[in-house]
């Protein structure tokens, strides 16, 4: 059983988590403007990374805050715990984040034009 | 001693004040205290104690801890009766009752045993390769096999007794309570950091119980154990669990065990469980597991009296019963000489020692001959006499290179073989933990490589063999991983400790019989699945060259002991076979739990009533007590009818139903999900989520919503109310309640963060009832007179405050009958009383409760859709008609931009609409398929199903909507719904059945 | 399926065919002359067409492309052990009682497969017709279930609906007494359903591949995937080069892996899903039970073991291992449903990785890149599809054109829209 650690509450067992999947996928600020395949990269392509991943828990058995892991697939192991809206900062997460092939998107291309999201 | 006349008179660690009585096979034994069974059934000369699963060949005891492959018990009768228990493991207890398994229709006499004479067809993978023709006999021929496979028998009903669950925390926990594990409990409790100490077995100190040739500190073993579990015991930090196998080792150091609380005891004691279930958290793991002695493979090596060496020492001394008068040791190393000198010591005999090893020097070979004991160096056994206990052997000698005999063979007379194959460290946890494990050809075994986990392996289980070296370890380790857990302090001098020096092993995988392999006797590699030698080498000839092949193909190590014993042998001899090193052929994982865990344990309170609540609303008793009949709608239990006496449920539905519609009906509403929205941006959060407009909500006015997912399919509906500046108030089905709660606060964390909203569950805090019909003004106006009911001040889905039956309440004119209608909502603990007063006022009116069928039917007769009935998570707002509330001027809302996909609003997808049957008596079933071309018999193609279908008095015919291909250019058309039984005629028509110009909702 | 059977007796005349007489008459060699079941080839330097993945979907497309399609030239590639992936680790249930259209077309087409595969194969994969029965535990529930029920009659498929007396009767060990959380209250069997013994599938298919030429290559990890242009070349593997005209990915649990060395991007996510197998008891369970609401099903094996799966782990991982919670809520559920099981012991538990689409359907498709295909995002049902897979993959990599049954499964399906959505059908792992 993983051993999450909650920014807010602390470490707790992973029952008392709910899983988002991965992390920074933004949301495009003018959908209109993306075409179906575009659209589609953003609603259903995932990273699916095996190694070091960056992925979204909410904490809702505790505080119902969301948060993000950099958690390694491979070994389960954890790497970093950092707060909605900020950015890894261990190597691993901040190399899983720029190798990620969203970062090309052009959903994300989109979200960056308008309205900064997380 | 009563027919204990294998009892030893001075040895052994059991109280021999303390007879116990117990019967294995019907036949009354009695043992001492402190036996296990299989160290009474020796005490009493007791050695044929099972089947083997395949051949059914007499088997008798291998081992004495949890490794032991044969001799398995049902134990108990009843439903508390267990199966596959091993007697090496059971404590025995007063009236305790054994019973061998896997034979018919005696032990003795077992008829499966057939098997072993027609055993040359029955080699690995046999059943692969025929049962084939013809294909529909398989079943037969599986009926068969299935019968005869299998071991015990399961209870015959519910289990009477009760499990438990604890969590710990732990700086160190320690997993065996032998010489390194006690060495390193002590270290790491000295430093004050809490420690759980666990073992597997009813006593501390594991093999040194065994011994009588060490000294530690020039102590007794035995006495060594006590005064240190004493001063653990002592220390307020440190928690000793006998009886609690680790059983296993998950991510991020958490740990689970089986404590056996009060098996020993036949009976569980008043409110103690029968078992525990231990998960561990520890931040630190010292494994000190031991290791487990290895067989020697050679011809009918799985002979009743055929014995692990350790294992009859543990029996001599532990235990105090010999397994033979007259034993003979055949070995590969000079820990089984120590067998030889426990068996002397203890009056019994040795006839010989068989070595495979060329010359045999050292202390303990000295000591043995000094006792004129006879070495038969570079020899192997060759035959076994006896099949249902061991009477002779038969032993020659080794040829150049160990794979053959020379020489005459020389028989000797013997009821024991003690053999010893060499140790395998029990590194089943570590590689559970992942970690990586190295081939250490020292010892011919794996040992633990790099750890994955914070965890460190001292002693036997590390390969660190010796005694003062595994104490030294052990105190090294525990010191260290209390130091890593945040506890300083210095590590403990190590105990010092005296034993004989040993030398090194000689590896010989198979002893080479008389004949070749696999022509004569067998070879048994995997005892309880009674997998051979040449089985292993069948398999790697026929190409299964992966260990995992191998294991699956000849099924070795997949027993109930999961190859403890074997599967070191087996890898060792494919690797023979492959003329490849044993590490590059690899090893297998060990799966969890170690040794098999009860279910019972695992399912813990969990059950009966516990296994999930039920949610009650404040009016549940009142429904009880008048006779409502109930559903299942997510977690809650809701009213579902009210028949009156003798009333069939559609007598009831109908009454309900006209009821309603003629005068007035109250509904317990209290299920519905609700949300409590507030902030400044609220109104700008609602209008991103729901599909239409939300920006211009007046105070006191409600507004149907629709929610989708971002994939533009319908999630959840319902009504949300502006309660005052920046304060909402959501509701939301029943049960998509939860989920709805979590969207909005997935959506405003992680995308909108910048909106100033809060939301919180207030489903509990109210509860709702709901009235309706023409007549519930006139009953609202009885019980509240500070607001004005008029249509004009109190709208169509507008709110007010006010107080009814004296009761602080909101009040929402809003309505999913299409009636004139309120819904109350009051804190939630005055429900019962709201609802008490509503049926007091509403007398006059005949008012009548409705559960969740009538309120079903009311709103299908209007057309109204259930989130779950009418949508399945494939149906968007277009399909189902509602185009009207998907906003086209918003720039946009959560799936949007889906639903601008232009498969979306395709004609050929799947439309909501009514559905007539030509016999207006006949009800559609809900589930049933509509096609348009009608076909004798299936497969036709179908153009979708119906989604809701109930008779309707107030239409005064059934009525049905239902989700077909092209539904809405369909209308006027005859389509046919084919059932099992008849097929029925429908009309498609509008999904709207009454009051279609919307003329009752002022009443 | 005709080509194949001839190729068949063909190829599996004489001593190396298996039967009772064979095993009769190698007992007298004591099995000294068994042939190997495949050969451990080098790689060749190019093939016609390379199968990534040696799991018992990648096996069948091999064979199926050299038996149905006549294609000889053919690798499988096994970056381990074939059937070590989850051919080796799911409960083997097969049933074809689905609720959409396309589901019902592909796990009929493999179901169908399945009931001649001994024969076919000349390996008797045990496949065993006992029934797999689903509960209903609502009035929701039953009514899912009549829905069900008649979509899957109209489809052509047997399915029966059993009361709760009906069940008792099949499964006596279950509890059907009303007042417990889960009330059962209903059911329906597809008779023709059941199980097979997973090894046995791959090793089939390997031995009958390998018959008709394809080289079965284990221990070969692939490490890239090569282009020229927007075409397939061939792969890199831990093997070195090796050059092929097609290449067709059959890697359960790591789809996304392999996809990423082709630059795809798949909607997938690989998630553990979690089995495990008591100690074997006699026999007191024939039927496969599956029960969507306390997510947890069972069946017993020929050896005796219960075999119980549960519901896919919450979150991503390659680790092969779930949550122990999960493990705790079947057994739980276990012990509601079959109060009889609580005294029996737990013997051995697993993890695959699932690859899980977001409609819970499968890709059989073709990608952006001429000559490379992908079939994957089985989620929990694989096993049951294995034959139906390898036969409509073979038929797609062979024709670059995906037949009838296949072309619903295309990536394509998440641009415009036209999912398979089985979650309403698929609540729980099977």
């Amino acid at each position: 059983m993983l051993h999450i650690t909650c920014p807010w509450c602390g470490p707790r067992d992973d029952n008392e988590f709910h899983y988002g999947g991965e992390a920074h996928i933004l949301r495009p600020a003018a959908p209109e403007k993306l075409s179906d395949a575009e659209w589609a990269e953003y609603l259903f392509l995932k990273q699916n990374a095996k190694g070091p991943f960056l992925e979204r828990w909410s904490h809702s058995a505790g505080c119902r805050q969301w948060f993000n892991v950099v958690r390694n697939t491979a070994t389960d192991e954890i790497i970093e715990v950092y707060p909605m809206g900020e950015l890894p900062k261990s190597p691993e997460g901040i190399k899983a984040y720029e190798g990620n092939w969203r970062r090309q998107s052009a959903a994300e291309k989109n979200a960056k034009a308008g309205v900064s999201g997380t | 001693m009563s027919g204990q006349s294998f009892r030893i008179r001075d040895k052994g660690r059991i109280d021999r004040s303390k007879p116990v009585r117990f019967t294995f096979d019907g036949k009354s034994y009695e043992g001492f205290e402190g036996d296990t069974l299989a160290s009474a059934l020796i005490a009493n000369g007791v050695h044929l104690i099972g089947r083997s699963f395949k051949y059914h060949r007499p088997r008798g005891i291998l081992a004495a801890g949890s490794e032991e492959p044969n001799a398995l018990i049902q134990l108990g009768g009843g439903n508390k009766s267990e199966p596959n228990l091993r007697a090496t493991q059971i404590e025995i207890f007063d009236g305790l009752e054994a019973a061998s398994q896997n034979r018919w229709p005696n032990l003795k006499f077992d008829v499966g045993a057939i098997n072993s004479v027609f055993h040359r067809l029955f080699p690995a993978g046999f059943y692969y390769k025929t049962f084939m023709w013809p294909a529909s006999l398989w079943l037969k021929y599986e009926h068969v096999i299935r019968h005869a496979a299998g071991l015990g028998k399961a209870p015959p009903d519910r289990d009477p007794d009760r499990y438990e669950k604890v969590h710990a925390h732990a700086d160190v926990l320690i997993v065996g309570g032998g010489p390194a594990g006690l060495a390193a409990a002590l270290a790491a409790g000295k430093t004050g950091a809490r420690v759980i100490l666990a073992d597997e077995t009813a006593d501390w100190g594991g093999s040194l119980l065994s011994e009588s040739d060490c000294e530690i500190d020039g102590k007794e073993p035995a006495r060594w154990v006590e005064e240190t579990v004493a001063e653990l015991e002592a220390m307020p930090e440190v928690t000793l669990v006998k009886r609690c196998t680790i059983t296993g080792y998950y991510d991020h150091n958490y740990l689970t065990g089986l404590e056996r609380v009060s098996d020993h005891l036949g009976a569980a004691p008043e409110h103690t469980p029968r078992q525990r279930l231990w998960k561990i958290r520890a931040k630190r793991v010292v494994l000190a597991t031991g290791a487990l002695e290895r067989p020697l493979v050679f011809t009918d090596n799985d002979r009743p009296g055929v014995m692990l060496s350790s294992a009859v020492r543990t029996y001599v001394n532990r235990y105090g019963v010999l397994p033979g008068r007259k034993a003979v040791i055949f070995t590969n190393n000079d820990d089984a000489y120590r067998t030889a000198l426990a068996l002397e010591e203890a009056h019994g005999r040795v006839a010989a020692i068989v070595d495979v090893r060329a010359s045999v020097t050292g202390p303990l070979a000295d000591a043995v001959r000094a006792k004129g004991i006879t070495v038969y160096e570079n020899h192997g056994i060759v035959s076994v006499q006896g099949t249902q206990k061991v009477t002779g052997i038969e032993v020659m000698q080794l040829d150049a290179d160990g794979t053959g005999v020379t020489g005459t063979a020389k028989s000797l007379n013997c009821d024991l073989i003690a053999m010893s194959g060499g140790w395998n460290p029990t590194v089943h946890l570590f590689s559970q933990s992942k970690g990586k494990l190295t081939w250490d050809p020292e010892m011919a075994a794996f040992i633990p490589g790099t750890a994955s986990q914070a965890l460190a392996s001292a002693g036997a289980c590390n390969g660190t063999m010796g005694l003062a070296d595994g104490l030294k370890e052990g105190v090294k380790l525990g010191a260290e991983a209390a130091r890593e857990a945040g506890h300083k302090g210095r590590a403990p001098a190590a105990p010092k400790a005296t034993e004989p020096a040993q030398g090194s092993l000689r590896p010989l995988w198979i002893t080479p019989g008389k004949a070749r392999l696999g022509r004569k006797g067998k070879h048994f590699v995997d005892f309880q699945n009674d997998v051979t030698a040449a089985d292993v080498q069948l398999a790697a000839r026929e190409g299964y060259r992966s260990v995992e092949h191998l294991k699956r193909y000849t099924t070795t190590g997949m027993g109930t002991d999961q190859g403890k014993t074997s599967n070191v042998n087996a890898l060792a001899i494919l690797s023979d076979v492959l003329a490849a090193e044993i590490p590059s052929v690899g090893t297998t994982t060990f799966r969890p739990p170690y040794t098999p865990a009860t279910i019972g344990a695992y399912a813990g309170r969990n059950v009966g009533k516990l296994f999930e609540p039920i949610r009650k609303t404040r009016i549940d008793e009142w429904a009880r007590a008048n006779g409502a009949k109930f559903e299942h709608v997510g977690q809650w239990m809701r009213a579902w009818y009210f028949p009156k006496n003798g009333e069939t449920f559609r007598q009831a539905i109908d009454r309900e139903v006209k009821a309603v519609r003629d005068s007035v009906g109250i509904l317990d509403a209290s299920t519905l999900g609700k949300i409590d929205i507030q902030g400044p941006d609220a109104a700008e959060f609602l209008n991103r989520i729901y599909t239409n407009a939300w920006l211009k909500l007046g105070v006191g006015r409600c507004r149907y919503g629709l929610m989708l997912k971002e994939d533009g399919m319908v999630m959840d509906d319902g009504v949300t109310t502006c309660i005052g500046e920046s304060h909402y108030h959501m509701t939301t089905t029943t049960g998509g309640a939860a989920n709805v709660l979590s969207w909005l606060e997935e959506w405003h964390q992680t995308e909108w963060p910048d909106l100033k909203v809060f939301f919180s569950s207030v489903t509990e805090q109210w509860s709702v009832v709901a009235i309706n019909g023409p007549k519930s003004r006139a009953v609202m106006q009885k019980l509240c007179n500070d607001v004005d009911f008029s249509a004009d001040a109190f709208p169509f889905m507008a709110m007010k405050e006010g107080t009814v039956a004296g009761i602080p309440a909101r009040l929402y004119r809003i309505s999913f009958t299409g009636e004139l209608s309120f819904e109350i909502n009051v804190p939630a603990r005055y429900g019962l009383a709201l609802w008490e007063a509503l049926m007091e006022a509403g007398k006059e009116f005949d008012i009548t409760p409705y559960g969740t069928e009538t309120m079903h039917v009311l709103r299908a007769e209007k057309g109204f859709i259930i989130v779950g009935q009418e949508t399945d998570g494939t149906v968007n707002p277009l399909d189902l008609g509602m185009d009207w509330i998907v906003s086209k001027k918003k720039p946009d809302f959560v799936g949007k931009r889906s639903l601008e996909r232009e498969s979306m609003a395709s004609p050929e997808r799947k439309q909501l609409v009514g559905l007539l049957t030509e016999d207006p008596q006949t009800v559609l079933p809900e589930g049933g398929h509509v096609v348009e071309k009608l076909k004798p018999q299936p497969p036709m193609v179908m153009l979708g199903h119906v989604t809701s279908s109930y008779y309707s008095p107030n239409c005064g015919r059934s009525i049905a909507m239902a989700l077909i291909k092209g539904g809405h250019a369909r209308h006027g058309q005859t389509l046919h719904v084919p059932l099992e039984d008849k097929v029925v005629k429908v009309t498609v028509t509008e999904p709207r059945f009454f009051d279609l110009e919307g003329e009752r909702i002022d009443g | 399926m005709k080509g194949s059977a001839n190729g068949m007796r063909a190829l599996r005349g004489g001593a190396s065919r298996y039967s009772i007489f064979a095993l009769a008459r190698n007992a007298l060699s004591y099995h000294e002359n068994w042939q190997k079941a495949w050969r451990s080839p080098e790689p060749k330097p190019e093939y016609d067409v390379i199968i990534v993945g040696g799991g018992g979907h990648g096996l069948a497309t091999a064979y199926y492309l050299a038996s149905v399609h006549g294609i000889r030239n053919i690798a499988v590639v096994e970056k381990g052990w074939i059937g070590g992936g989850n051919t080796g680790r799911n409960t083997t249930i097969i049933r074809s009682n689905y609720l959409w259209d396309e589901s019902a077309g592909i796990y009929e087409h493999a179901l169908k497969l399945w009931e001649g595969m001994s024969q076919e194969l000349n390996f008797n994969v045990m496949f065993s017709q006992r029934g797999v029965l689903t509960l209903a535990h609502s009035e929701h529930e039953l009514k899912e279930m009549r829905r069900r029920v008649e979509a899957i009659r109209l489809n052509g498929i047997d399915s029966e609906v059993l009361s709760p007396a009906q069940i008792k009767q099949l499964v006596p060990i279950i509890d059907t007494n009303p007042g417990i959380r889960y009330p059962v209250m209903g059911g329906f069997i597809q008779r023709r359903g059941g199980t097979a013994r997973h090894d046995a599938v791959a090793w089939g298919y390997a031995r009958a591949a390998d018959d008709l030429g394809v080289d079965i290559i284990q221990n070969c990890e692939v490490t890239g995937i090569l282009r020229d242009g927007g075409k397939v070349t061939g792969i890199e593997t831990s093997r070195g080069t090796i050059k092929a005209k097609k290449v067709g990915v059959v890697t359960a649990g790591h789809s996304g892996v392999v996809a990423s060395m082709a630059g795809l991007n798949l909607p997938i996510d690989s998630r553990p899903l979690q089995a495990l197998v008591s100690e074997p008891i006699k026999p007191c369970i024939d039927t496969v039970v599956m029960s969507n609401a306390v997510h947890m099903y069972i069946s017993q094996s020929d050896k005796g073991e219960l075999v119980f799966g549960a519901g896919v782990d919450s979150y991503n991982s390659y680790s092969q291992r779930g949550s122990i919670p999960t493990v705790e809520s079947l057994l739980a559920a276990g012990v509601e449903l079959y109060p009889i099981i609580s005294r029996l012991r737990v013997l051995r538990t697993w993890g695959g990785i699932v690859d899980t689409c977001p409609d819970a359907s499968p890709i059989i498709s073709k990608t952006p890149i001429d000559g490379l295909y992908f079939n994957c995002g089985w989620g929990t049902g694989g096993f049951k599809a294995t034959p139906g897979s390898g036969h409509v993959f073979a038929d797609l990599i062979a024709r670059d054109e995906p037949n009838a049954i296949a072309a619903p499964y295309s990536l394509k399906r998440f641009e415009t829209g036209y999912l398979i959505d089985e979650h309403g059908a698929a609540g729980v792992a099977h």
